[in-house]
């Protein structure tokens, strides 16, 4: 019962017959050359064949590059830009806004095209960090979107494009004014928290009365802004302080991923969580949800619920704590205990201690605030000044809308950055009310769900395009500035509205007049456009006055609640694509979702009860050969097929679909029709939507197979286990040099002489690095598994995108992967015995590499720096690399997913026969434009993998070479490194004494520093510090035999 | 830079009538570099100072002053004689603050409204020591007339090393040919000999039937089509001698060899990033806003050997810069100049010249050749790896003049120890892969 064991998938778990003739092969099937024919040996005459292809091929090589040399052009600038020099970047500062959210972002732009964006720390938005989510991460990708509407255009029919509208808009602005005149006006927005915005939105409700706006959230916290409004008096979200707990409590809420300011929330928490060796402490965290979340991975301890009890939940915890409420009683004893622990440790806490909840039912969130009330969060944990203002929509008033424009009370709509066609819970509704509008524009960026029902489309500019400003928190503003002229033909939706309400101004001159009248200068404006900000100095921590008199009416309504007769449905949203705005960004759809490993996809995760309920067998069939079992659910009594995934940790009677898919045509040609559209099933019955179902039924394996690309059986270790580690908080106090003696062990039993396990133990010789010696340290207890550093990495190293297809045949390209983890007892698989580990795996840069001595041209092999390194132009494609890294980091380019040869056929083989969508969308020469200019773009045939960035490491010499001082080779991040809000990633110089991945490595943290698979001596220039987890359950695996046997083991695998 | 493929096919002929310019550029050569030992000599009466002033002069002034012909400015020789510049105290005043200064000043004045109502801009980073280089060197400058002065430091062009590819070959021939009588004279002898001891001879075979000769050939045949075949494809792709016509006959020579101007007025970017950079036309413009036409420097040819109109050349930039020359202002209505890329590396090679050019302290020269004596560029190397390679053996760290280099201290020590006595490229990884492929 005690036996615990890290495993990644069901084969591996079981040891099944799959998966060892999966994992004997590197690569899962034969070049595709050998695929579909006989083999070339059965061939008629293959000698003779062959000499006739080589000979043709030398001669047309020969003919195609020798005879005549393409002229090429260098065409300097008529005028050059003074501080501009082509080929060196520029960073501005801008600020990425999308529905709602605010992240203040410096934009990396090189010969004036912005390639790359990370956070900017010096804003309090961002937390004073670098770090930023995958999806603003991927933004820089949708500037370049194909998709985009590149004209203003008139809808004619639902059955054709829409018509390009002429060059000069007067004509059509001045009809458009007169219609405006005409009847009451309804501007549709996702969130606004611009000031400038805000103020032209009210002159222009002033010019046309009777009209109003309405902000309208795709995933909605009205509930939240409702209950705040309620017991606190102020409709707005407050700030909260996840560093400054001890007990963090989440029920249901995805702080970590998808619950509003995350990456920041993400990053306190980490600061929590890090671990000071000489007296480890850390913050404890507690996650009560009916799924298993990304937030939840993460939780030191779990309990599992349905989505229905959330209330209960909150209730008993309510009362334990001291509220005066009478609460439900729960029938679940592992639940009644995960109460009694969490009551416990918030009394032990006082003042230390945070509640969240994840619940969009403002009942519930008033409960919440109450026991945060009664834990005295309010003022420490929960901080009323400068709150956030990132979601503003109200349910009932969009509710009320779609009302009116049914009843045809709505004269012209107006719809900026909302999609309600798509995302609305009734679209049919909506669908219907808004051909029922006399007049219906649209400033959307492509022609989406809601943009093909209006009249026209005025498509708004791009962030990285725009001028503009956010204020995300109450006096935080952030303001944008354009790092690329407008690449099409589109206008600010304020410009529409000030042209509408009489004002000839453009809204980039209201804008730049409206601040530099503010900050009183030109000057002062160019020093805010420069920081990126408007911000003070300091930020102050307040409370607010809580009026509990809602209470009492809350909590007998909670209690009412009625759980679901048999499943429920948890509705979530997935890190990656969140509310599917961003569903045509192929960076997301193939970035691996954290817990399920899945891509290009959405589906119903299940528990293994419910699927071996279901008669479904978690075989090979199902675990190594993609092919998911389709379920049929009733679900409001409406039938739903969905492929489903059996995910530990799951509730028995739950189901968990994510939003955000199933996007129209429109959307294009990389998100259309990938998945299914869960909007339809949010509940919306009440005043507040509700993001789960309690009315499933008659689940039934319809026997239907749908392939799902996953890739959690890819890249296995065939078993070696010493690649997580993991102890309890306990644990590491009781013994902290677990590690260290492990060392010392290798150490005495492989270098008898010197007691050197590095130099000793090897036949090979000792590299030495005279200059630098780069290395990296992650961290797993900070690690949140995000994914965030997948897409910095794509976006800064030119990683293709392969295509759903392509994923199914692992050939998903990815310099780093975060390997998800499951660790459970090995009898009970299920439940909230569950820990997850994140672990990102990337190039181990081994300075005894396996993967060089194995390459027959030396196509990889070692430099002085310690850079395991790889030149594309001498590989040939072997392979024999990948085969031999323990690692399993080396990836193989199979079609030129890039699109980087002149040769279109090296785009199309055997067995796949044409790409996606997605990687020809990829391949247009608009997109392509985010291609980084100083990395090489890959062909087909050669082996890629993580190259430490290096060319931001001969960047960053060269800059301290220019300027004759090596400490500036101190501040080099990788792209991982810099887009990690959590700090999990220390990348830097292990000569150098004074650089923190020394200092980590051998002063701070030398006692959970380890190195994956130490004992086969390859050698790592990566170290990761072990995951500690502040719980009492056991943790990490156990000696599973005697010492002695175990010394053994290691020493034949160092030298089998 | 914006380059990009172009789908035609350079079809110049630039190497055909190679044999007749050279020709020319040996005359040419000679005359200068007569001109240059005359000059040399010229140069050391004046003092170092002016010869600072001269640099500061180009980089400053240059743009609207000449010496001796009025520009957007006047005409400076001799301006010590004119209006209040006697005392320089007065000099310093105006050059660090027209506007404070002309509010006094009747001669500033004067010149504000003959030069319509335009006044010089200020220069207040100008130490006054700077401004009296400047005055030094506008005292003492040769007068005109006299053709470019050639900088004493520029290295008088070696003459080329002697081929002796040619010698060598004629040697082996002649080798071989003497090789194949002895070997025939013995043959015969031994025929005679053997007739003589009656020793049966075997049918004589010709040579050309000789199974040795035809063996011996063949194998020779082998290895030289096989050395020609692989020098062959070795050189595919390389563009060595590479020089395209261009849309403007632009000469080195005149600019940088006879007019000394700076490689990095004009290529800024070689200092800052990875590209040297081709000026903007807003650049040529700075100088050539004054200088419209070509008069004084030689006689410039094509590689067709016709005789180039520099004035003519001239005034295709002001076509591309849209400059009216009779209104002197500019029509808006330029476009960029479509030069053709010389030095193309592949995409897979990531090539610095800020690296070489400030850290390595490499001249431009070593690269690009004698390139102040190019009218139309060429390409001098043929940029291969083996090239690169080679360089990066050979060329030495500036080790001890860098404090970046402190961090390699097992070398320092070395040094000290006087293991090694200087630090090469190699040594700190320069032909490691990914220094340069990534």
């Amino acid at each position: 019962m005690e036996q615990k064991k890290y495993w990644q998938n069901l084969g591996e778990l079981n040891d099944t017959e799959g998966y060892q003739k999966l994992v004997k092969d590197e690569f899962q099937e034969d070049l595709p050359l050998l695929e579909d024919r006989k083999g070339l040996l059965d061939a008629k005459a293959p000698r003779r064949d062959f000499l006739k292809y080589v000979g043709f091929s030398t001669a047309a090589a020969a003919v195609a590059a020798g005879c005549e040399m393409p002229v090429r052009k260098s065409i300097p600038y008529l005028n050059k830009p003074e501080n501009l020099t082509p080929g060196v970047a520029q960073y501005y500062a801008t600020t990425y806004v999308a529905e709602g959210d605010v992240v203040p972002v410096i934009a990396k732009v090189r010969d004036g095209r912005p390639i790359k964006v990370d956070g900017n720390d010096g804003s309090f938005m961002t937390g004073k960090i670098e770090g930023t989510s995958a999806r603003v991460q991927s933004s820089v990708l949708d500037l370049y979107d194909t998709a985009r509407l590149q004209w203003p255009a008139e809808v004619v029919s639902s059955n054709e494009p829409p018509k390009e509208l002429p060059l000069v808009l007067d004509p059509l602005d001045k009809k458009i004014a007169a219609e405006l005149a005409n009847g009451p006006v309804v501007l549709l927005t996702s969130t606004i928290n611009s000031p400038t915005t805000k103020k032209i939105i009210s002159d222009f409700f002033a010019k046309f009365p009777g009209g109003r706006h309405v902000q309208y959230d795709a995933v909605s916290y009205s509930g939240m802004l409702q209950a705040n409004e309620a017991t606190y008096g102020k409709r707005v979200i407050p700030d909260y302080k996840f560093n400054k707990a001890k007990v963090i409590v989440s029920i249901g809420a995805d702080f970590l991923g998808t619950w509003l300011n995350s990456e920041e929330y993400a990053s306190q928490y980490a600061e929590g969580r890090t671990i000071n060796q000489e007296n480890p402490q850390m913050s404890k965290h507690i996650q009560f949800e009916g799924m298993l979340s990304l937030t939840g991975s993460n939780a030191d301890d779990r309990f599992i619920h349905r989505p229905s009890e959330t209330g209960a939940i909150v209730l008993n915890l309510l009362a334990k704590l001291g509220g005066s409420v009478s609460a439900p009683a729960l029938s679940d004893d592992k639940l009644k205990k995960g109460i009694d622990i969490t009551a416990a440790l918030l009394n032990e806490n006082k003042g230390a201690g945070l509640v969240v909840c994840g619940s969009n039912d403002p009942d519930i969130q008033i409960l919440v605030n109450a026991i945060n009330e009664l834990t005295g969060a309010n003022g420490a944990t929960i901080n009323w000044a400068n709150p956030l203002q990132t979601r503003q929509g109200i349910d009932n008033e969009m509710d009320q809308l779609v009302k009116d424009l049914n009843d045809g009370k709505v004269g012209t709509l107006l719809v900026y950055e909302a999609n309600p066609a798509y995302n609305y819970h009734n679209a049919e509704a909506f669908k219907t009310g808004i051909q029922k509008a006399k007049l219906a524009v649209s400033f959307n960026d492509r022609v989406d769900e809601t943009s093909a029902l209006c009249k026209y489309i005025l498509p708004h500019p791009h962030y990285l395009e725009s001028w503009g400003d956010a204020e995300g928190r109450a006096g935080l503003i952030s303001l944008q500035q354009p790092t690329i002229d407008h690449l099409f033909r589109t206008r600010y939706f304020q410009t529409s509205l000030l042209k509408w309400s009489g004002s000839d101004t453009d809204y980039e001159d209201y804008f730049k007049n409206h601040y530099v009248t503010q900050l009183g200068g030109q000057s002062a404006f160019d020093q805010a456009l420069q920081d990126g900000f408007i911000e003070p100095k300091e930020l102050t921590t307040a409370s607010s006055a809580f009026n509990g008199a809602a209470v009492a009416d809350a909590a007998s309504r909670v209690s009412a609640v009625k759980a679901g007769a048999d499943i429920e449905l948890v509705l979530y949203q997935k890190v990656s694509i969140g509310s599917g705005a961003t569903a045509n960004n192929p960076w997301l759809q193939e970035m691996p979702d954290p817990v399920s490993r899945a891509t290009w996809d959405n589906y119903a995760m299940i528990s293994y009860k419910m699927a071996a309920d279901l008669g479904i067998k978690l075989d090979d069939h199902y675990e190594v050969e993609y092919t998911k079992p389709v379920v049929e659910f009733t679900i409001n009594g409406k039938p739903v097929k969905l492929p489903i995934l059996a995910i530990p940790g799951m509730h028995d009677k739950v189901i968990a679909v994510a939003l955000g898919y199933g996007r129209e045509e429109g959307v294009g040609r990389a998100g259309k029709g990938v998945g299914y559209n869960a909007y339809p099933l949010v509940d919306g019955k009440g005043a507040a939507r509700k993001y789960y179902v309690t009315d499933v039924t008659g689940a039934k394996n319809t026997g239907d197979t749908y392939t799902i690309a996953y890739t959690q059986t890819h890249n296995q270790y065939e078993g070696r286990k010493e690649v997580v580690r993991e102890f309890s908080l306990a644990d590491f106090k009781k013994q902290p040099d677990v590690l260290p003696h492990y060392r010392q062990e290798l150490a005495e039993d492989f270098a008898k002489k010197t007691n050197n396990f590095r130099d000793e133990a090897t036949l090979y010789p000792v590299f030495e690095s005279p200059g630098a010696h780069w290395g990296m340290s992650i961290d797993l207890n900070a690690c949140t598994g995000c994914g965030a550093c997948t897409i910095a990495c794509t976006a800064e190293n030119n990683v293709p995108v392969v295509g759903k297809n392509e994923v199914k045949r692992s050939h998903e390209m990815h310099w780093l992967r975060i390997d998800r983890y499951y660790a459970s007892y090995r009898d009970n698989t299920e439940g909230d015995n569950l820990n997850v580990v994140f672990m990102p795996m990337l190039c181990q840069h081994c300075d005894n590499a396996p993967c060089e001595n194995v390459c027959p041209v030396s196509a990889t092999n070692h430099s002085t720096e310690g850079l395991n390194q790889m030149a594309y132009n001498r590989c040939i494609g072997t392979r024999y690399c990948a085969n031999n890294c323990p690692f399993k980091v080396r990836r193989f380019n199979w079609a030129d997913y890039n699109g980087a040869d002149s040769f279109g056929d090296n785009q199309h083989f055997s067995g796949v026969g044409k790409l996606d969508e997605a990687v020809l969308q990829m391949n247009d020469d608009l997109t392509r434009m985010v291609l980084n200019p100083d990395v090489t773009v890959r062909s087909r045939g050669v082996i890629e993998k993580c190259s430490f960035c290096v060319q931001r490491l001969q960047d960053a010499k060269l800059k301290a070479k220019k300027s004759q001082d090596p400490s500036l080779i101190r501040d080099v991040k990788t792209a991982c490194m810099q887009a990690c809000s959590t700090g999990a990633i220390v990348f830097g110089n292990v000569n150098d004494k004074e650089s923190r991945v020394y200092k980590l490595r051998n002063v701070e943290q030398n006692r959970r520093m380890y190195y994956a698979l130490e004992m086969i001596h390859v050698l790592p220039n990566i170290s990761y510090l072990a995951k500690i987890r502040n719980t009492d359950r056991p943790v990490g695996v156990k000696e599973e035999h005697g010492a002695e046997e175990k010394k053994a083991e290691a020493h034949e695998q160092s030298h089998g | 830079m914006v380059a990009y493929f172009c789908s035609e096919r350079d079809t110049t002929t630039s190497h055909k009538l190679l044999d007749i310019m050279s020709y020319h550029r040996s005359t040419v050569k000679s005359f200068f570099s007569g001109l240059a030992i005359v000059f040399a000599l010229s140069f050391l009466s004046i003092s170092v100072n002016a010869q600072e002033g001269k640099a500061i002069f180009n980089q400053k002034c240059a743009t609207c002053h000449s010496l001796d012909k009025k520009l957007v400015g006047p005409a400076l020789r001799g301006m010590e004689e004119r209006g209040p510049w006697g005392d320089r105290k007065k000099l310093y005043a105006w050059i660090h603050n027209p506007a404070g200064f002309i509010a006094n000043d009747p001669y500033t004045q004067g010149l504000k409204n003959e030069y319509n109502g335009v006044v010089m801009t200020a220069f207040a980073d100008l130490t006054e020591a700077q401004i009296d280089a400047i005055a030094d060197y506008i005292k003492n400058a040769p007068p005109p007339g006299g053709g470019g002065p050639t900088n004493p430091d520029t290295p008088v062009a070696k003459a080329p090393e002697s081929d002796n590819t040619l010698l060598f070959g004629v040697l082996t021939l002649i080798l071989a040919v003497i090789a194949l009588t002895l070997l025939q004279v013995n043959a015969n002898l031994k025929k005679m000999s053997d007739d003589k001891e009656g020793v049966p001879a075997a049918e004589p075979v010709p040579f050309y039937r000789n199974k040795l000769y035809i063996a011996l050939a063949i194998i020779a045949l082998f290895v030289v089509g096989g050395y020609a075949t692989i020098q062959g494809a070795v050189g595919l792709g390389r563009q060595q001698n590479y020089e395209p016509e261009q849309p403007i006959y632009y000469s080195h020579k005149v600019h940088a060899g006879i007019n000394q101007i700076s490689c990095l007025y004009c290529h800024t970017g070689a200092q800052e990033g990875k590209q040297a950079t081709i000026p903007s036309v807003n650049v040529c413009m700075n100088c050539h806003m004054a200088i419209n036409e070509y008069t004084k420097g030689p006689e410039l040819y094509r590689a067709d050997g016709s005789v180039v109109n520099g004035t003519a050349e001239i005034k295709k930039l002001y076509e591309y810069a849209g400059w009216d020359e009779g209104k002197q202002q500019y029509t808006g209505k330029g476009k960029p100049i479509e030069w053709v890329r010389i030095h193309n590396l592949p995409d897979h090679v990531y090539f610095n010249h800020s690296q070489h050019v400030v850290v390595g302290q490499q001249q431009c020269q070593t690269c690009h050749g004698s390139i102040t004596e190019m009218d139309e560029v060429k390409q001098f190397s043929d940029l291969s790896m083996g090239w690169c390679v080679n360089c990066h053996r050979e060329t030495k760290v500036q080790f001890n003049n860098n404090k970046f280099y402190s961090i390699y201290e097992k070398f320092h020590e070395d040094i000290r120890n006087k293991k090694i006595d200087s630090v090469t490229v190699e040594m700190i990884g320069g032909l490691e892969c990914q220094k340069c492929h990534y």
